[in-house]
């Protein structure tokens, strides 16, 4: 039998975490995600399955816990938004230096600065293009629902163990803050066994010790390791990609949009459907790697691209990539937490795309 | 008789602990790291805990200190070790967990990471090594500094008005209710090298029966960074940093020590 629950998403991305056997949370409340934390306290997943929370002094403080928690080869996590993910920032480059396997949680909220708390997606940029100092990717995955926000719990911290990298859920205020069905599936165990290749368990009489570090102040080592995390990236590129295409088969206008932006332009394909202009939607799930493949093939088919982003244009730059020279590509988006409504982008469609 | 001769394992006095690995210190001849190292590796060996310790590695001089120790380790970024430290010891309580810090890396950029570990009473070890200055950067004025020292960040000495006062962290750390062993060491001496040995040791017993955060400062020297030959160096550390940093426990089994 189905086991589903009203939830907001902030909730269901801590059930998620939950039954996807994860060993620790560490974070510091900020709006609008505190409800991950305050979940996660009341429901005592130390009782319910051995879970650590705590909750830290600082987002330093926290995702450098993650970082001290990921070498031991748990299954550890963090959540924040925008002003607490750039906080974070040094660490996750430590992460990814490292090459420590956790998952981060972004529930952005409006920038640059404090900002607003409201929506927003102008991190795109700081998510897919580093944020941190030097030469590493996350793999960043967009939920636009509240049920995947509890499915990528579990997808998360798969594709963090596979290419041991931090992987950051990209969400936004908007879909962390709505209620909506969620299944829930079954409580996976905690994992039991550590990889003595490179997890701090304690060394083992006889064998090696361990070191977790991203420091080796010999500049051609240093580039090997380098050229091992590009090459990470590599097969992350080629096997790692994951969209949704809506409407696209009859498409002449295409929208690129992701989480909440892609529900709105949802619903504005049916506003323009009912007017006959035929829009499809290409729903990027994983921004890093991002879908430039299937987006390259359906662009010559169309009249013309409108990325929809609540930012001033960020994703469009790998839109324009991705899809060349030969369509006209345009980008509408509000920002500083305002949302745009379907009529909005429906009619900047119009007008960006077919009475130009 | 030669000397092949008297080289027995009955004749055997004092050997380095293999929990010290062969590989040359990257520290300067004279400082005290070296022997704060074996003294931390010697309480380990003697304590049977080795494949139970994971330690923690700071980023300063000894930000190789996991070259150089033989457990599991993992080098944390500037000042975190102690919120490293309570990442790893939240997923293996079971384990013995240490930081190994110095006083730019403990008193001034990881001040909040320092005093919330303790306040929590996270239930780890940090080793703490005050020579007053930064060394791996070359010198400059450290939170520690005395007043009038000469860095190169403060060439003209410390002054109080216009850089603030020397921090003292680990009488700052006896207060909070989370600390359970609190002392200060140094290294310059026989006698002191086995008094802090003696106070590491009591401060991982503490770790071991889950008292809460336990911490040994040892001042130390900084022949290097303060201009000086090391035997003058700790000539200098007895006669100025003493009076101002005295050693000795602060705290013991949760208790205050004298006029604390």
């Amino acid at each position: 039998m189905k086991e589903l629950r009203l939830m907001k998403g902030n909730e269901a991305v801590a059930e998620g975490a939950i039954r996807a056997g994860a060993d620790g949370y560490f974070g510091y409340p900020i709006t609008p995600q505190s409800e991950v934390m305050e979940y996660l306290m009341a429901q005592q997943p130390e009782k319910r399955t051995g879970m650590v929370v705590l909750q830290a002094e600082s987002e330093v403080a926290a995702i450098n816990m993650v970082y001290g928690a990921a070498s031991t080869g748990k299954r550890v996590m963090t959540s924040s938004s925008s002003p607490g993910i750039s906080l974070m920032q040094e660490g996750i480059s430590y992460l990814a230096g490292a090459e420590l396997p956790c998952l981060l949680l972004n529930v952005a909220r409006g920038g640059p600065g404090l900002g607003t708390i409201q929506p927003s997606q102008a991190d795109y940029f700081q998510s897919v293009k580093g944020g941190g100092h030097g030469d590493y990717q996350l793999i960043v995955l967009a939920p636009s629902s509240v049920q995947e926000m509890f499915d990528f719990a579990f997808l998360g911290f798969d594709l963090a163990f596979k290419y041991r990298n931090p992987v950051l859920m990209l969400s936004d205020g908007l879909i962390g803050q709505m209620m909506e069905k969620v299944e829930l599936c079954e409580q996976l165990p905690r994992v039991t066994h550590f990889d003595r290749s490179w997890t701090l368990t304690g060394k083992p009489d006889g064998q090696e010790r361990n070191i977790v570090t991203s420091l080796d102040l010999d500049a051609s080592r240093q580039e090997i390791h380098n050229q091992h995390l590009q090459e990470k990236y590599r097969q992350c590129k080629e096997n790692e990609v994951r969209f949704e295409l809506l409407n696209t088969d009859d498409a002449e206008y295409l929208f690129v949009a992701y989480g909440s932006s892609a529900r709105i332009c949802q619903k504005a394909i049916q506003l323009g459907r009912e007017e006959g202009i035929k829009i499809g939607l290409l729903r990027p799930i994983t921004l890093w790697p991002f879908p430039a493949k299937p987006l390259s093939e359906l662009a010559p088919r169309m009249k013309g691209i409108l990325s929809v982003e609540q930012s001033a244009g960020q994703m469009v730059e790998d839109v324009r990539l991705s899809a060349g020279c030969g369509v006209h590509i345009e980008h509408y988006g509000r920002m500083g937490g305002m949302i745009p409504t379907p009529e909005q982008v429906l009619e900047n469609l119009k007008k960006l795309l077919i009475t130009k | 008789m030669d000397i092949k001769d008297i080289i027995k394992p009955e004749n055997l006095v004092y050997q380095k602990t293999p929990l010290m690995t062969d590989k040359t210190l990257s520290y300067c001849p004279g400082c005290g790291h070296g022997t704060a190292h074996r003294i931390v590796m010697e309480v380990i060996e003697e304590m049977g805990i080795q494949s139970e310790t994971i330690g923690v590695a700071p980023v300063g001089c000894s930000v190789l200190a996991y070259d150089f120790m033989n457990v599991d380790m993992v080098g944390a970024s500037h000042g975190r070790a102690p919120a490293v430290a309570t990442g790893i010891k939240r997923c293996w309580p079971e384990k013995f967990v240490y930081t190994y810090q110095g006083d730019g890396d403990l008193a001034a950029i990881g001040t909040a990471e320092t005093i919330h570990a303790a306040n929590r009473g996270e239930n780890i070890t940090i080793i703490f090594i005050n020579n007053g200055i930064y060394g791996m950067t070359g010198g400059q004025m450290a939170p520690t500094t005395l007043e009038g020292m000469k860095t190169s960040t403060s060439p003209y000495g410390r002054d109080l008005k216009s850089m603030g006062n020397p921090l003292k962290m680990t009488e700052l750390l006896a207060q909070l209710p989370g600390t359970c062993y609190v002392s200060r060491q140094s290294v310059h001496s026989p006698r002191n090298v086995r008094r802090a040995k003696k106070a590491i040791r009591a401060a991982f017993e503490s770790q071991k029966a889950n008292k809460g955060l336990s911490l040994v400062e040892i001042v130390s020297n900084c022949n290097s960074g303060w201009k000086m030959e090391p035997v003058a160096s700790n000539e200098w550390m007895v006669e100025h940093m003493f009076p101002f940093y005295p050693l000795g426990d602060l705290k013991v089994d949760g208790k205050l020590v004298n006029n604390q």
